[in-house]
């Protein structure tokens, strides 16, 4: 059962990830919370100003959403090589038992 | 759960600075201790990083028609303990709010305090008293990803709510309504963190359900 445990357990990630968006139930502008709070401290401070701006923004949504991707992408590119890296070393293992 | 760049008050965000940086401090230390007595665990500190570098940057879509992101840090709580994620999240943190002016400098502090401190404090805590009482791996560290990521979320509400205290309702009212924000959003996100970092943890430690499946982890046990 463990060994197919990890690929349901994924599918039912997906499952949640996706179903918001399948199901027209879940309706929203699908904005994010933190932008959301943003608008809410302005509504209850009309004439909020950030006494601090960003030193960098990136310039637009595709750059932005580009540096995300790198971000997962460096991310899950790590873990991937690690488990790979563990998963190697205890093959060898098994294949010295095996002498 | 990211505070936005300049919109904490400035009292607040030297104060959650000052509450955060000991955090920090001692993460270090214990970070360089456990490199230090166990080399073999390295790898295995620089996956837990890159885990939440990875999650904390997936915005995913919730059942409330709004988006929002989980944070990753269970995994290296569980394994390595809560005090080197506290170094581990503010790295995230920072490179979010140079890069993508997502967070803030100002409101690092407040962020790290939520993100690095409480998430996986509640997350080692849970894991730690679910396998006391006889919860199975897989079990414990779901519960350990999914409570952690879900405080992390409430902080970030407390937070806002002791900065902008509802007019009429005062602190409680404006927990309930920032909470309003992100609790319900975070839910279904938090029970996906939750199920990634079990499939991660198996697939990283190679002996799925094993009692020392995460003594092997951390570098206790030589392999």
């Amino acid at each position: 059962m463990n060994r197919h445990r990890s690929l349901w357990l994924m599918v039912a990630a997906a499952i949640l990830m996706f179903l918001p968006l399948a199901i027209p139930v879940f309706q929203g502008d699908f904005e994010g919370t933190d932008g959301q709070a943003v608008e809410m401290i302005i509504q209850a401070r009309p004439g909020y100003q950030p006494w601090f701006q960003p030193l960098w923004t990136p310039p637009s949504g595709e750059v932005e959403s580009m540096l995300f991707a790198i971000q997962a992408a460096l991310g899950a590119g790590f873990v991937g090589y690690v488990i790979g890296r563990r998963h190697g070393s205890s093959l060898k293992r098994n294949d010295h038992d095996g002498d | 759960m990211h505070i936005m760049e300049g919109f904490l008050p400035i009292e607040h965000a030297i104060g959650w600075l000052g509450i955060s940086a000991p955090f920090v401090v001692a993460g270090v230390i214990r970070a360089k201790r456990i490199v230090r007595e166990r080399p073999q665990a390295k790898m295995m500190l620089a996956a837990a990083g890159a885990f939440t570098f990875m999650l904390s940057a997936l915005k995913m879509p919730s059942v409330t028609g709004s988006c929002s992101h989980p944070t990753g840090t269970g995994l290296g709580a569980v394994v390595f303990g809560p005090a080197v994620m506290s170094v581990l999240g503010m790295i995230v943190l920072l490179f979010q709010a140079l890069l993508l002016a997502h967070g803030g400098l100002t409101t690092l502090g407040a962020n790290v305090f939520s993100m690095a401190i409480v998430g996986p404090w509640v997350s080692w805590g849970v894991w730690r008293l679910a396998s006391r009482l006889g919860a199975s791996i897989a079990i414990a560290v779901f519960l350990a990803a999914t409570l952690g990521n879900l405080s992390t979320y409430m902080t970030t509400s407390v937070q806002l709510a002791l900065a902008y205290p509802d007019v009429s309702s005062g602190i409680p009212g404006a927990i309930i309504k920032f909470g309003g924000v992100f609790a319900f959003t975070q839910i279904p996100l938090a029970i996906v963190e939750g199920l990634l970092t079990v499939v991660v943890m198996n697939a990283l430690s190679g002996r799925a359900g094993k009692v020392d499946e995460i003594e092997a982890l951390c570098g206790e046990v030589h392999r």
